[in-house]
């Protein structure tokens, strides 16, 4: 059994580890700090933790006016409030002046669970691949939400990591070669390709074995950068496999989904199918159950390959 | 520091003259609410602020966020008389090209500190410089101007409230207040008021002046510097159009260009030529 970490954990023990070094480092929230786990950090480091309290778009306009002074900024709350209530504070504050904020937005997808539907977003990946200059990230798992998240503190300029509030079987070891921009074949195949943003890897990788049984080969990959897109890895996998399952846990509309498929139109055509929230919202009941009923797990990968068979 | 009144009104007078300029020439843009910040940005940047023209980014400067980021030309009118650019550059505001954009842009104009039009956002920024120059015993002092209608924005109270928390005593926020905004006047709009009693509550300390005296101007921003574990919010109060008899008071003139014949006039009443 593989060892399990929730992405927003992993970016709680990041932060407790690049503090040490990181004097320019400054982590601000609002209001849920137990929940996004910021609040390890402003307990060893009370004087570079600000709480906003539950005002978004002041997190993220007082996030960008420390970052244009010379911070790098960690600015935390739930991925619905980062990326939907704060939207235009972060297009404008903070993407239109390249300001050196890290948006670590947590409890994002339906794996949220019991909060339900208004907690729920299913647009955040796609609102912010919008943004000219946004690094868009979403790690699978914690060992590669660590590096992902050392990356993005090291680059200039602002990112958004998505990060979940499930614990989630880690895929990587340690010593992962990840890196930002450049997608993961994690497991090679010659039939079809699924590609897998996010927490949905282990669902790819479980889809990979139901359908090797049937004597079909899967390539998994991981996209954890939704941008800049990996397109070689998209072009090769359109060339060498017979078709794309990509899978998120996140709208259908605009997602890595789009992106795969903005740049296969242009480049390599090929068929797609589409896993992920299906232009609906959410509800509440547990993230196993959830995923079941809206059609995010292994078996709706294995359909949707079947599909592409046809 | 003494307030120099004369030399003030004469730099003051030539910033407005190029606000009708700019705006006559670009066929667009915000006459009203630059010409009721004109003497604002004239102390400010005349009298008050710790800055130097050929040094814009040094180290420990005072910083202006305009977060009424539609006067825009009145904020590149004084950058250009106290020689940031050259003059020349103010005849291309909102052309294609031009680095006087419709709203400024800290990547393109020398002495711009926040690229802003958003409104309410140059205010929440505001906050994040305070804190930063804090945390790195940095003396310079953050100027933010907000227009009142500005205030009708929710995330100028979520900064208010952060601002106060946080006891930001090298925060100065100065208010334009002119008293209207696009659909006419404040309080047929949206109510606004008490302003200074909503600043108060917020933990600031409340000046109101005559935002067309330079004597006023300048004693408030002394007063706001001496101020300590509190910021400070100016009220100034303004006349929207100030110094053009045809557009004081008029919130038509908000948003709207003048035509040959009215440029001209304006800039004859203030003394100048088109």
């Amino acid at each position: 059994m593989a060892e399990k970490m929730a992405t927003r954990q992993a970016y709680g023990e990041f932060l407790l580890k690049e503090g040490k070094t990181n004097e320019n480092l400054v982590v601000l929230d609002a209001d849920l700090s137990k929940s996004t786990m910021t609040g390890a950090f402003a307990k060893v480091w009370p004087q570079r933790f600000f709480n906003m309290g539950i005002s978004e778009q002041n997190l993220y306009g007082t996030a960008a006016g420390l970052a244009l002074s010379g911070k790098v900024v960690c600015a935390s709350t739930f991925a619905m409030f980062a990326a939907g209530r704060a939207f235009e504070i972060v297009r404008n504050s903070i993407g239109y002046t390249g300001a050196n904020v890290k948006i670590c937005a947590t409890h994002a997808g339906i794996t949220v669970g019991e909060d339900g539907a208004s907690h729920q977003t299913f647009e955040d990946l796609a609102l912010m691949r919008t943004i000219p200059g946004m690094t868009v990230l979403n790690p699978a798992d914690g060992p590669s939400a660590m590096k992902l998240l050392k990356q993005a503190i090291d680059m200039n300029g602002p990112c958004y990591v998505r990060l979940g509030r499930a614990s989630v079987p880690s895929v990587y070891g340690k010593d992962a070669d990840i890196a930002i921009g450049r997608g993961n074949c994690v497991r090679e195949g010659k039939d079809y390709t699924v590609i897998s943003t996010g927490i949905m890897l282990n669902e790819a990788l479980r889809a990979a074995d139901i359908l090797e049984a049937d004597g079909i080969s899967l390539r998994v990959i991981d996209m954890h950068t939704i941008k800049p897109l990996d397109g070689d890895i998209i072009e090769k996998a359109a060339a060498e496999t017979k078709g794309i399952v990509t899978v998120e846990e996140h709208s259908v509309i605009g997602g890595l989904g789009g992106a795969v498929a903005e740049y296969t139109a242009k480049r390599c055509p090929v068929r797609i199918a589409f896993v992920g929230q299906q232009d609906c919202f959410g509800e509440s009941g547990k993230p196993d159950e959830l995923l079941k009923k809206y059609g995010m797990t292994a078996e709706d990968i294995v359909k949707a390959v079947r599909e592409l068979e046809k | 520091m003494t307030v120099n009144s004369d030399f003030l009104k004469k730099k003051a007078t030539d910033v407005r003259i190029d606000i009708v300029r700019q705006i006559y020439h670009s066929e667009s843009g915000h006459p009203g609410g630059s010409l009721s910040a004109a003497d604002i940005l004239t102390v400010l940047y005349f009298h008050e602020m710790n800055i130097d023209p050929k040094n814009p980014k040094a180290e420990g400067r005072d910083k202006f966020v305009l977060s009424k980021g539609h006067a825009a030309p009145a904020l590149y009118a004084v950058l250009a008389e106290k020689e940031f650019f050259p003059k020349e550059e103010l005849l291309t505001l909102r052309k294609l090209g031009s680095m006087l954009q419709g709203h400024p842009n800290m990547y393109k104009v020398p002495g711009v500190e926040m690229s802003t039009g958003s409104l309410g956002q140059g205010f929440s920024v505001s906050v994040g410089m305070a804190l930063a120059n804090r945390l790195d015993g940095n003396a310079g002092r953050i100027y933010t101007l907000l227009g009142d209608g500005e205030l009708q924005e929710g995330v100028v109270w979520e900064a208010a409230m952060a601002a106060g928390h946080y006891r930001l005593d090298n925060l100065c926020v100065i208010l334009d207040w002119n008293g209207l905004q696009i659909d006419g006047r404040n309080e047929d709009v949206i109510t606004v008021t008490p302003v200074d009693k909503k600043f108060e509550s917020f933990g600031f300390h409340v000046t109101r002046i005559d935002g067309h005296s330079y004597e006023e101007i300048a004693a408030a921003l002394t007063e706001a510097k001496k101020m300590k574990g509190r910021p400070t919010a100016v009220i100034a109060k303004t006349v929207k159009g100030k110094g053009v008899s045809f557009m004081e008071n008029k919130a038509g003139w908000h948003g709207k260009a003048p035509d040959l014949e009215q440029a001209r006039q304006a800039i004859e009443e203030l003394g100048g030529e088109l």
